[in-house]
């Protein structure tokens, strides 16, 4: 069995509206060190058997949408 | 004339689009669920607003994969109507049937209220009978369309830009644009104009016990075919 973990992220060129709501909130702690805040997805897959391209098969069918989104892929173990 | 009202687990407008189109319009709706394979005697889709699977990973991302679906794009692809509002319009850009995204209003809230919507394209069966602004409920948390200036250059050429928010008197303004949409759009069209998404509710706008009936400018593009049928 593989974990593997999907990182899912919005384009860096799209407004994460709540990421944004976020770093206001954080600024307001008086993290004044911050200057963004940006919120995606961890989807953690197990599988049987690890094969690169149908995870990222998986990746473009379902999980991420290319128009709006990018993703990574880490193999955990 | 048959619609189909695709009902996916968690949708809850597909009543208001039954009621509207079979009651209001008075045309024929039927429902059929998103497992279907088959959408042999319909004349014209409507894909309901609401929740399919709980709006899980994206709003509208596991109801664009459900069985249905290719039966839709292929109703598309075939020059049928096909219409989404709302979760509906969420659906059709997921499934790829529509250009762009929808995500998170801008200022986060869910937004529930009557806003105004200008037809920029006016030949389309969907919008020809649009002449003057409408005032449409929309209800949704991630409605804010997201296109780069290329996609937008290219949907104001290509004459696909359905709607866009706008005053009472028509005209633009960022208090209108209610959740940030680019350039103000709120509902677009495909390359042939037969493909409808938009997140306000014409269905919500078709009696005027409901508040509006300006809904029938949008919907009564469904008569115009099923005169011809």
């Amino acid at each position: 069995m593989t974990t593997v973990r999907v990182y899912v992220t919005l384009k860096p060129s799209l407004l994460d509206s709540a990421g944004r709501t976020v770093a206001g909130a954080l600024q307001k702690l008086g993290y004044e060190e911050l200057t963004q805040a940006r919120i995606g997805k961890l989807i953690e897959l197990q599988v049987e058997h690890y094969d690169d391209a149908r995870v990222k098969e998986m990746c473009d069918k379902l999980l991420a949408n290319p128009v709006i989104e990018d993703y990574q892929i880490e193999v955990v173990s | 004339m048959k619609v189909a009202v695709i009902r996916f687990p968690g949708s809850n407008c597909d009543q208001d689009a039954f009621h509207s189109l079979r009651d209001d319009l008075g045309i024929g709706a039927e429902y059929v669920w998103h497992e279907s394979h088959s959408l042999a005697g319909f004349d014209a889709v409507f894909l309901p607003g609401g929740f399919s699977y709980g709006d899980y990973l994206r709003c509208g991302a596991m109801a664009a994969r459900a069985p249905v679906m290719e039966e839709v794009k292929r109703f598309a692809k075939e020059g049928k109507p096909v219409i989404g509002a709302c979760n509906g319009f969420q659906m059709l850009c997921e499934s790829g049937l529509l250009p762009g995204a929808l995500l998170l209003n801008a200022e986060q809230k869910f937004i529930c209220k009557d806003v105004y919507l200008k037809a920029e394209n006016r030949t389309s069966i969907w919008t020809r009978g649009v002449d003057k602004v409408l005032r449409i409920p929309i209800a949704h948390g991630e409605g804010r369309y997201v296109a780069d200036d290329e996609l937008v250059a290219r949907l104001e050429g290509n004459g696909q830009i359905a709607f866009r928010y706008v005053t009472a008197s028509g005209e633009q303004s960022d208090e209108a644009n209610v959740n940030g949409s680019a350039h103000s759009i709120a509902g677009v069209l495909n390359e042939s104009g037969n493909v409808l998404g938009l997140m306000p509710h014409p269905e919500r706008a078709t009696r005027a016990l409901l508040g509006s009936t300006d809904g029938f400018a949008i919907l009564n593009g469904l008569k115009l075919i099923a005169s011809n049928l």
